[in-house]
């Protein structure tokens, strides 16, 4: 059997790619097909008192102005469900205003120029209630919403955090701040829906087909089998696309209402407000260490943003339960509720922005302790994860740290600040580790042979530019011992066999699994003497209790080196290095480019993301890709990843580990671990812009 | 309290309002002048696209990038914000690249359009093409055919000595890793493949780059 799972080889969607083949949900046209334009809210919180849509139905061209007033009756919405993105989304379903932006009417027309002009012709009265939009004054309304997104309990408590911390020789104590963020994937939202027959298909933009099926079905009322929903490419949802939104649908009720297809596309400004964000937070990091640098106490707490129209508890404390040794240790999760847009997840919620947070918290201690922050890393490496008492399933923290710093030549960095400079730049290094939670999710996968030598892999799973298709294509030639090119991989339609899709990194170990179990069956069937063609099997996996038995994560090391221009402030990354472990690397090349990406973001959210709340409006201002700053090639030199050999066999059947998330954890940390390193500015308010470098320049030379 | 629609973009400057004043509530069909029941009055175009002549009948307020998308079917030009911030409608209007979204089709009459679907020839893909794959020169490939039309310009100004804001203004430029950086921040990629998408043009300049450790 030829080795295909873990070769580097060129995805197999690549050529629609480059050629502008792959249709993505926006590309999809169909026969007299109408066009739909969102009005949304200009309050955060209120009522509708009127909708003057007079000019708007009287241009030539417009079909239907949909309100609140003529809305099709829908399914309510449910605050608490076991999926969160299976829910009903109805859309204009009251004259409430919950946050702004939020959807108060559409207008569907023959083309996109009529709706567009249509939709602003639309006069919206509100009668406008007070909100509450600023977390830092909301800290006396906070809650504990008792477990974060994947059940786990929001408090923790080991030994006797207070005591120990007070008797501790070395301490910080320390407030860090992160900013509302926008995932901003390039592909907005949008939709294509259409009937036939009493049966809806909705062409869309999706992460979890399965969810959004269930949504979009049980918003509408319809039965299961009454709905197809179809994602075939997404172009980006970093969490951004777990949800079904306003898009999808309103396009359903609209296309049913004129009886012919409707579709519908969020402009990138509405993305700002109708779809969700990830949250802001403020973080209180307590570290207490012997004079060796060996923690006797540990303590996260996290207050962050969630929506009062839907609750969203951000885990931002919970890696923190396992990433160091302590003997004494306390995490909390608040939350408060605020009228501001939906907040959900976002690339690696919870570790994203709580590394952001502890990793700087590190480099402090180690400052204190005057201590290489590499080494007050190695020195509390813990031998069982220190909270639950089980055992690792793997941990290569160390190894990570180890073979990163011979790579990037962390031995040349020098301990103090500003020692190192190139003109009028003063340079700096920074260190900092990633932990990223491992999961499995229940999933099916059916793999039929279309002749003797060709099979068809199908699943409702996602590809949203992870490498879904490419890494089923190469689990499926190796287990049936053919070449990728005689497998044809066909993701995204709900009619497929279920998975959980694509999110928390699980999407391609939870159905690579499955399908691996499709294809042993498979070829037990063959070598029994069954004939290839046409011979189908559904393979499926579910999570055992190894994850309970074992603490499960992937990890790295990250390694920055920042430049800043001592006169303005202008911090620049000049390289960076990621080295990690995370299971069995299913393609190395798919998988470097997730983590590269995710290294991305962290820069990005060390230096320049930060949706910029206005607070009398409870609107963001950043609403474009000019103000919500995201990196550009120009911010982008060379950024590296390394992964190390792993197999876990705690994880899966494949040993393999998601690293669509683990790039980005720890990986900003780094960046402002270098800015320090550079010119001593300790920025905890992220992010870390000109203004915030500044004083401390303006001090080294006063 | 009430209050009317309004916007609180801070799009002030720029090419952006130029757009908002096209599009927007200035250009409402109250001021088209309105000759169908299906819409305003449509302008004839002639727009010349892979080297193939569509005649098209467009509302006038129609994008360039919408009448490739929505009437010529030609939906590899992506639309990434329509308001010309990303790049992702990038195409090639007489060898120059342009954000499409920012053009009125009708503006483009006469003018040679190149778009994703015309640079693989006879089915074999453009060196450009064929780097971003070996590369892995994106993720979800949304930003793709952008990317690609851009840097197919943007070599084109770096051979025709067009100055960036890099580079000696005195001397001619040089198509290296920090030149195609800067040319290329136009063109954004959320996935973040830049170092790879660099990788992918350096090497259709038969060059490399170092790496980061
Ligand atoms: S769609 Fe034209 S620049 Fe973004
Ligand atoms: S490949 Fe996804 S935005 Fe560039």
């Amino acid at each position: 059997m030829a080795q295909v799972i873990g070769q580097a080889i060129d995805r197999i969607d690549g050529r629609a790619k480059v050629t502008g083949a792959a249709a993505y949900a926006a590309d999809n046209r169909a026969e007299r097909m109408a066009f739909g334009s969102i009005v949304t809210a200009t309050i955060a919180c209120g009522h509708v008192t009127s909708i003057d849509a007079n000019a708007a139905r009287r241009m030539p061209g417009v079909l239907l102005v949909m309100t609140h007033g003529n809305a099709p009756k829908q399914a309510p919405f449910q605050a608490k469900a076991d999926d969160r993105h299976a829910r009903p989304k109805p859309q204009l379903a009251s004259d409430k205003v919950e946050y702004f932006g939020q959807p108060v009417a559409l207008v569907v027309a023959e083309t996109a120029e009529t709706a567009r002009a249509a939709a602003s012709a639309i006069v919206v009265t509100y009668e406008k209630a007070e909100g509450a939009f600023v977390l830092e004054s909301a800290s006396g309304a906070a809650y504990n919403p008792g477990k974060g997104p994947t059940g786990a309990p929001s408090d923790s408590k080991l030994g006797d955090f207070d005591k120990a911390f007070a008797d501790a020789s070395v301490k910080i104590d320390a407030i860090y701040k992160t900013p509302y963020q926008a995932h901003a994937m390039m592909e907005p939202h949008a939709s294509l829906a259409s009937w036939q027959d009493g049966k809806l298909t909705v062409t869309s933009s999706l992460q979890l087909v399965e969810s959004a099926h269930k949504s979009i079905a049980d918003t509408l009322k319809l039965e299961p089998d009454k709905v197809e929903v179809i994602s075939e490419y997404v172009g980006g949802g970093f969490g951004g696309k777990l949800p079904v939104f306003g898009d999808a649908i309103l396009a359903a009720l609209a296309a049913r209402e004129l009886n012919r297809p409707v579709r519908v596309a969020l402009t990138r400004q509405q993305m700002f407000h109708v779809t969700t964000h990830r949250p802001a937070s403020i973080q209180r990091v307590r570290l207490g260490a012997e004079r060796d640098g060996t923690l006797s106490a540990i303590a996260h707490q996290s207050l962050a943003q969630s929506a009062r129209a839907d609750e969203f508890a951000e885990p931002i404390v919970f890696s923190t339960r396992s990433l160091y040794a302590a003997p004494n240790r306390m995490t909390s999760q608040r939350i408060a509720a605020l009228d501001l847009p939906v907040a959900d997840s976002m690339r690696a919620p919870g570790e994203a922005i709580g590394l952001l947070a502890v990793e700087q918290a590190m480099d402090e201690l180690a400052v204190r302790l005057d201590m290489d922050p590499l080494e007050l890393r190695l020195r509390n490496e813990p031998k069982e994860d220190p909270e639950k008492k089980v055992p690792f399933s793997t941990r290569a923290l160390v190894p990570c740290l180890q073979e990163g710093a011979r790579r990037f030549g962390w031995d040349k960095r020098q301990a103090r600040p500003g020692q190192v400079r190139d003109g009028n730049w003063l340079l700096g290094m920074g260190v900092a580790a990633a932990i990223r939670g491992n999961f499995l999710r229940e999933a099916e996968a059916r793999v039929t042979m279309e002749s003797e030598r060709h099979a068809v892999v199908e699943m409702d799973m996602t590809d949203i530019g992870t490498g879904s298709y490419t890494v089923f294509a190469q689990i499926a030639a190796e287990l049936l011992d053919l070449p990728v090119e005689n497998i044809k991989v066909k993701l995204g339609h709900s009619s497929y066999p279920d998975t959980p899709g694509s999110g928390g990194s699980f999407g391609a170990s939870s159905c690579g699994a499955a399908l691996h179990d499709a294809c042993t069956k498979l070829k037990a069937k063959l070598a029994k003497g069954e004939g290839a063609q046409g011979l189908s099997v559904t393979g499926s996996v579910k999570p055992g209790d190894d994850y309970k038995r074992y603490s499960q994560y992937a990890y790295g090391a990250h390694f920055a080196e920042v430049g800043i221009e001592q006169t303005t402030g202008e911090v620049r990354l000049r390289r960076m290095l990621g080295v990690f472990a995370a299971g069995r690397i299913l393609n190395p090349k798919t998988a470097h480019s997730q983590l590269i990406g995710g290294m991305i973001w962290g820069l990005g959210s060390a230096l320049h993301e930060d949706a910029v709340l206005d607070p009398r409006l409870g609107a963001f201002v950043t609403q474009d890709l000019v103000h919500y700053h995201v990196p550009v090639h120009a911010d982008v030199p060379q950024v590296e990843a390394v992964l190390l050999d792993e197999f876990d066999a705690h994880a899966n059947v494949l040993g393999s580990k998601g690293v669509g998330e683990l790039g980005i954890c720890g990986a900003g940390a780094a960046v402002a671990n270098a800015v320090y390193n550079a010119c001593g500015a300790r920025v905890r308010d992220y992010p870390i812009t000109l203004d915030k470098v500044l004083p401390a320049l303006t001090r080294r030379q006063g | 309290m009430t209050s009317s629609p309004h916007t609180i973009t801070r799009r002030v400057l720029g090419i952006a309002s130029v757009v908002t004043a096209m599009f927007g509530r200035e250009l409402q069909a109250q001021s088209m002048p309105s000759s169908s029941r299906n819409g305003p009055a449509k302008s004839d175009v002639r727009l010349t696209v892979n080297g193939q002549t569509h005649d098209l009948a467009l509302d006038p307020r129609t994008s360039l990038l919408d009448a490739l998308r929505d009437h010529l079917g030609l939906a590899g030009t992506k639309k990434g914000c329509d308001h010309g911030q990303c790049g992702a409608c990038t195409v090639l209007v007489n060898g120059v690249r342009l954000n499409a979204c920012l053009s009125l089709a009708v503006a483009r009459e006469g003018d040679s359009i190149v778009t994703i679907e015309g640079l693989a020839a006879d089915g074999k893909l453009h060196p450009l093409q064929e780097a971003f794959v070996k590369h892995d020169g994106f993720q979800c490939g949304y930003c793709t055919p952008g990317q690609i039309c851009s840097a197919v310009g943007m070599l084109d100004e770096i051979q025709r000595g067009v100055p960036s804001a890099v580079g000696d203004l005195a001397a001619a430029p040089q198509a290296s890793s920090v030149e195609i950086r800067e040319r290329m921040s136009g063109n954004i990629c959320r996935c973040s493949a830049y170092p790879n998408i660099v990788a992918a043009i350096m090497e259709t300049q038969g060059k490399t780059e170092g790496r980061a450790g």
